[in-house]
């Protein structure tokens, strides 16, 4: 009865006063599970939606934006690389690339694309291996119209989409290695470029240039990359654009070639291997520059393939090497002007001083013989200029020692790097007690200044540094920086305070040379009083060439250098023909680069007289413009 | 007798309009300028008529409809084999009959049947727990509409019969032993079950849970789904401004994801607010299954909270990642003629359980 009586209590709190046909209260307590059940469910959920929205949104907000945005990059054209004229030696041509959105690839579709566009595969699996976080990856360059034709028909989403093509620009060089060593080239960055701090604001898949101007102007020359943002659609159609963030292009870089100057000192190293180098003295402005064999620049742009790279940096020739900064070689005879101005300005000789060449002199011991073995008699210095008589200067560098004519080596130039503006120059060696003391640790004997004063031994110089140096000497001894871009003001490296009737004697011993039937005849001009000096030499100290199986190698470098006009030069140019034999086999080089230099400025004051006087006679411009016209410049990448 | 609709369960009418009105302002918002840009007004003509069938059904009393129900049960059966027959075929699978201009899902309305049959059944039933016997009878007659509804194919709304049998029978009584020996049994079957599985099912099964492994494949709505509710954060983007969804990256962002495009426009925020309307609607049904006179009311009310809250949980848990892909609507928000009818039905059945609170 009590148990009755308090279950009809309980029934009466729940359902008060309401007639019941059975007893669903009997289910309360499973409701209330229910109603747990569906709160837990709830949090659940919230939770759910906490995570994505509070915890972290900008990761799904990237997420979205990377869905709906698409960008392409806008490649930025490197600056033209100009003479100093404004013509251009290094144009960019329009071209089409092919890259890869990284969210888009597909490892199974790269065969195929690689086998298309004959890339080889591994090299193109590894590259994409290492993109890391960059979205997209340009895989090929400089596409072919066939390539263009297969990469459209299988960009769509069913194929291939990672693939899109960008229009970029191709660099363009002159053909057959025109000005090549100047120019440069560029190429895709490497992976130790990417390492290093000094391209910290570079990227994988990046141009960068790899040599010449290309690499030290860099910098100047390579432009700001844009970016073309589209809102895209998840069928990737394109709705609208969304910003776009224009390249902007590199800057020009204005030289101090002159490609008419450039021009024919390239053809006058036709089929020799050597370099030529154009300065102007009075400021150290490089005229031209010429380094062969040569390389064609245009087969680097780009993504070089390992086939045609091996092909040029394992050639035996190295053309790769700029020999007019980094070919270190015995001056031979060259040097002779300086031994002289460091005679005179010493003391230990003057104009009058005679020596007696019998064909070859003893020294400490040693017998040193004259190039020319009959002798020549009893020598002086103009005379020993004018002929290069060996015996003359190995008389002055034993008065001097070595130590007094390496500090007016050294005022010239020698021994130290000229700091042009171009990667890898090579220094040049002065011998002297201290250098000897810190290369190997022994002390300079006597007779080894003998050698020296000829400029042989281990003294070495590349053709910029006997330009420069013998260029400041024929200006008195004013050494200026010499350097390829125009805006850089004169730099004045060393200054001698040289007497100038020393320096007046040297330089008519160089005129003598070349006009007074001395070894540098040919280097003869009309109207133009060219100095010059001859130099044979020796390879026995080059070790490296004398190993190779080359054979011409062991065969004499030629060297002349010549600068013009007497009185206030105004170009000097040095030549290297290795393997020449004979330094006038050098001098027809430095000749035509000269006459090419006097033609321009005659033709140029003869424009500037016919428009002063417009109404005058009009002069006849064909003897004024012999060579020029016969030569048939090769124009920088040709008339394509 | 009189009713009057001051009697009707007015917090539970207001719950799903503002329900609905969400779900009719989103499916504006989500369809601007898509081929479904109509869905909104054909939306708001469910809803109206969808009230008129509530209204309907809350004058029936349930009594007599759960007297008739082996009629609706085999009428039901008879309507997915017609279904079967000569239903259309859209993406595939057969689950649309045309009647008098409309294309109806036949399987939405097959729950109502297995809700009032279930709730018949178990009233029925006068001991305390249930035998095995009736386990099996039980497990019958939803087995045969869900193997219909299998074959159509179309495993989710085959599964939302399950709660609706698996509420009804706890609420009922089972015995701890055969709860044990069940929960046993289905640990052992679920994976050899896997293997009967359709392969577009078991690649959604896997890119459940591992959904980065085939971003552009099946894994991509899960990843683009979870990518338009992180993108909404707290305040989300605003009406119209959300690119997942206008962009086309969420796929069919008024229906089954009308809740992940909802997520992107109005945020943590909006999310809260609508879950916290279906919570309040789901505890209105319980609490009109409290109040119920009799043991068929609270079943009736039962099996539709566990309809409602298992839709919930798989099309909500689906939008946000943490349940695998089935292709079930959100009710009352997800834009749908059968389904907004059929959950209108059932809430008409809950009233009518509600009126039936004052009768002698």
């Amino acid at each position: 009865m009590a148990i009755l009586q308090s279950e009809h209590r309980r029934d009466e709190e729940i359902t008060p006063d309401r007639l019941l046909r059975d007893k669903p209260n009997s289910a309360s307590g499973k409701v209330a599970v229910f109603q747990y059940l569906t709160a837990a469910v709830f949090v659940f959920l919230v939770s759910g939606f906490w995570k994505l929205q509070v915890q972290n949104p900008d990761v799904y907000s990237e997420a979205a934006e990377r869905n709906r945005i698409k960008s392409t990059p806008i490649l930025a054209p490197r600056g033209k690389i100009l003479d100093r004229d404004g013509r251009v030696i290094v144009d960019n041509k329009a071209s089409y690339s092919l890259l890869l959105n990284r969210d888009e690839i597909k490892p199974e579709h790269l065969p195929a694309i690689a086998e298309a566009l004959q890339l080889d595969y591994s090299e193109l699996a590894k590259k994409i291996r290492r993109m890391g976080n960059t979205p997209q990856i340009i895989i090929k360059d400089q596409l072919t119209r066939d390539e263009i034709a297969w990469v459209e028909s299988h960009q769509d989403s069913e194929t291939y989409p990672e693939m899109q093509l960008i229009k970029a620009w191709r660099r363009q060089y002159p053909q057959d290695g025109f000005a090549a060593h100047v120019a440069g080239y560029v190429g895709e960055i490497s992976e130790a470029e990417l390492d290093s701090p000094q391209f910290i604001d570079y990227h994988q898949g990046d141009i960068i240039g790899k040599d010449g101007l290309e690499r030290e102007y860099d910098h100047t020359l390579r432009g700001v990359d844009g970016q073309q943002r589209v809102l895209v659609d998840n069928m990737g159609r394109e709705r609208q654009t969304d910003t776009t963030q224009e390249a902007v292009p590199g800057k020009d870089l204005h030289t101090t070639i002159d490609l008419d100057l450039q021009a024919v000192a390239e053809l006058s190293m036709e089929g020799k291997r050597g370099a030529v180098v154009a300065l102007d003295p009075r400021n150290g402005e490089v005229l031209a520059m010429v380094s062969r064999p040569a390389f064609d620049p245009n087969k680097f742009t780009g993504r070089i393939t390992r086939d045609d790279w091996n092909e040029i940096a394992n050639d035996p020739h190295k053309p790769l090497m700029n020999r007019a900064i980094q070919a270190e070689l015995a001056p031979g005879s060259t040097f002779k002007p300086i031994t002289a101005l460091a005679g005179l300005e010493t003391g230990v000789i003057d104009a009058t001083t005679q020596f007696h060449c019998p064909g070859g002199a003893t020294f400490y011991g040693h017998y040193f013989g004259c190039w020319r073995k009959g002798g020549h008699g009893t020598v002086a210095l103009h005379y020993g200029i004018e002929q290069s008589c060996d015996v003359f200067f190995y008389n002055v560098a034993n008065r001097l020692g070595i130590d007094r004519l390496a500090q007016y080596a050294e005022l010239a130039g020698f021994g130290h790097k000229t700091g042009i503006d171009l990667p890898n120059e090579r220094e040049s060696t002065m011998p002297s007690t201290r250098w000897k003391m810190r290369m190997f640790r022994q002390k300079w004997y006597a007779g080894e200044t003998i050698s020296v004063g000829i400029g042989q031994g281990a003294i070495t110089v590349s053709p910029l540094e006997l330009a420069a140096a013998l260029g400041g000497l024929g200006v008195g001894g004013h050494w200026y920086q010499p350097h390829l871009v125009k805006t850089t003001p004169p730099k004045l490296l060393r200054e001698g305070n040289f007497n100038p009737e020393n320096v007046q004697q040297v330089v008519s011993g160089m005129y003598a040379v070349v006009n007074e039937g001395g070894t540098g005849h040919v280097a003869q001009l009309p109207n133009i009083k060219v100095c010059g000096k001859t130099g044979t030499a020796q390879l026995a100290s080059n070790q490296v060439l004398k190993g190779t199986k080359l054979g011409q190698s062991m065969k004499d470098n030629a060297w002349f250098v010549g600068f013009a006009p007497m009185e206030g030069p105004q170009i000097v140019v040095a030549t290297l023909f290795e393997n020449g034999e004979h330094g006038q086999y050098a001098a027809p080089m430095v000749r035509d680069v000269m006459k090419a230099y006097f033609d321009k400025k005659a033709r140029a004051a003869e424009a500037q007289n016919a428009r002063l006087r417009p109404a005058g006679p009009r002069v006849d411009s064909k003897a004024a413009q012999p060579a020029m016209a016969a030569l048939a410049v090769p124009g920088p990448g040709g008339g394509e | 007798m009189y009713r009057s609709l001051r009697d009707l369960d007015w917090p539970l009418l207001i719950v799903t309009l503002a329900l609905c009105t969400l779900g009719v302002l989103q499916i504006y918002s989500a369809t601007l300028g898509t081929k479904w840009e109509d869905a909104w007004w054909k939306q708001i003509v469910w809803v109206a008529s969808g009230l008129v069938m509530m209204w309907v059904i809350a004058t029936f009393d349930y009594h007599s409809l759960l007297g008739r129900v082996i009629y609706f049960y085999i009428g039901a059966v008879a309507l997915l084999l017609t279904t079967a027959v000569i239903g259309n075929k859209v993406f595939g699978s057969t689950r649309w009959i045309h009647v008098a201009g409309f294309t109806l899902q036949t399987s939405e309305f097959v729950k109502i049947v297995l809700i009032l049959l279930i709730a018949k059944y178990l009233t029925d039933i006068k001991a305390e727990t249930l035998e095995w016997k009736d386990l099996a009878k039980l497990g019958g007659f939803v087995a045969i509409p869900m193997a219909l509804v299998m074959k159509e194919p179309d495993l989710g709304t085959a599964l939302t019969y399950l709660p609706i049998l698996v509420c009804g029978i706890l609420m009922a009584g089972l015995r701890w032993k055969y709860l044990l020996i069940i929960g046993s049994i289905l640990l052992v079957t679920l994976p050899i079950g896997y293997h009967f599985l359709k392969p577009y099912q078991k690649d959604r099964l896997v890119s459940f849970i591992y959904p980065d492994r085939d971003p552009k494949g099946t894994g991509f709505q899960v990843i683009q789904s979870r990518i338009a509710v992180g993108n909404g954060g707290m305040w989300g983007r605003g009406a119209k401004e959300s690119s997942q969804t206008h962009l086309g990256f969420l796929p069919v962002p008024h229906t089954d994801f009308i809740f992940s495009s909802f997520a992107e426009e109005h945020g943590f925020v909006g999310i809260v607010i609508a879950l916290a309307l279906y919570f309040l609607l789901i505890m209105q049904v319980v609490q009109n299954a409290q109040t119920a006179t009799d043991k068929a009311g609270l079943y009736i009310c039962m099996g539709v909270a566990a309809l409602l809250l298992f839709h919930v949980l798989v099309n909500v848990g689906m939008v946000v990642g943490r349940m695998p892909i089935t292709g079930i609507p959100l009710p009352l928000m997800s834009s749908g003629g059968s389904d907004t009818w059929s959950i209108f039905l059932m809430l008409g059945l809950v009233n009518s359980v509600r009126l039936r609170r004052f009768v002698n």
